[in-house]
């Protein structure tokens, strides 16, 4: 079977592509990035701000069981075009990695059925490496209890 | 008894996991390691053995020091290591695309 995700990483490039393709109209697939407590449900997340606009911004906040910041990720938005693109900064707070540069695509391909496009730009080719390697190292969840903790010493 | 390591032994324990990662943007003596860890020192210490053992760590020589750092041909080995990476943003879309559809459902 066809894999639905798919990750373009090039050797030696600072960049990756993400593509997906959704069975989804493309009015509810953008929606899913556009409405807070939408975004809440699929990232697992707090979204404790989401300006989907042009010049807005964003901040979400992972929780433990105790209510200890697991993990917080924000940017800024620098062009939101409805069913089209956001072209928006990725940054992991309190984390030696720098911020990244996402470029959203969103496609029709179908009534039914659209695409989304990710080309996610790192400060270095180092800098991509290590953020691919993360998922490897912690196995699937990044709200790993000691992710902090251990930043909190490489920093 | 003499346990063959493997890689996938050796990623299969969280500690040895989170020393890996630690270990992806520098090089570290074991000490340095293990002020990481509330774990024993020792323990460490066997995780560090392991981890070398199978190749996913290699060892340095500097003056007095020796230095650990990450084998990044042998994460290779572990068919492709982008492929967990994959998989969380596969799983994160599945989420997207069924919140989406009970949206749907629930509005008609």
């Amino acid at each position: 079977m066809e894999q639905k995700t798919k990750i373009h990483a090039e050797d030696g490039r600072q960049e990756i592509f993400i593509t997906r393709e959704f069975d989804l109209p493309l009015d509810l697939l953008f929606r899913a990035y556009v409405e807070a407590d939408l975004v809440e449900q699929w990232m697992g997340t707090k979204v404790l701000q989401l300006e989907s606009k042009k010049r807005g911004a964003y901040h979400f906040q992972t929780t433990g069981p105790n209510g200890n910041i697991l993990f917080q990720s924000s940017g800024v938005i620098h062009d939101f075009v409805e069913n089209k693109n956001i072209t928006r900064t990725f940054e992991m707070e309190n984390t030696p990695f720098p911020v990244q540069l996402e470029y959203l695509d969103f496609e029709k391909i179908s009534d039914s059925t659209s695409k989304l496009t990710m080309h996610v730009i790192y400060k270095s080719v180092a800098d991509r490496d290590a953020i691919l390697k993360l998922p490897f190292a912690f196995g699937i969840n990044l709200a790993h209890n000691r992710l902090q903790e251990i930043f909190k010493n490489v920093n | 008894m003499n346990l063959r390591r493997d890689v996938f032994q050796a990623i299969a324990d969280p500690t040895r996991r989170a020393i890996l990662l630690l270990l992806t943007t520098q090089s570290m003596t074991a000490g340095a390691i293990a002020s990481n860890f509330d774990t024993a020192r020792p323990t460490v210490s066997k995780h560090l053995q392991i981890l070398t053992e199978c190749e996913l760590l290699k060892q340095e020589q500097q003056g007095r020091e020796i230095y650990y750092h990450f084998n990044p041909k042998k994460m290779k080995e572990v068919s492709d290591f982008i492929e967990p990476f994959r998989q969380m943003w596969d799983d994160r879309f599945n989420k997207l695309e069924s919140v989406m559809k009970n949206l749907k459902t629930g509005k008609k």
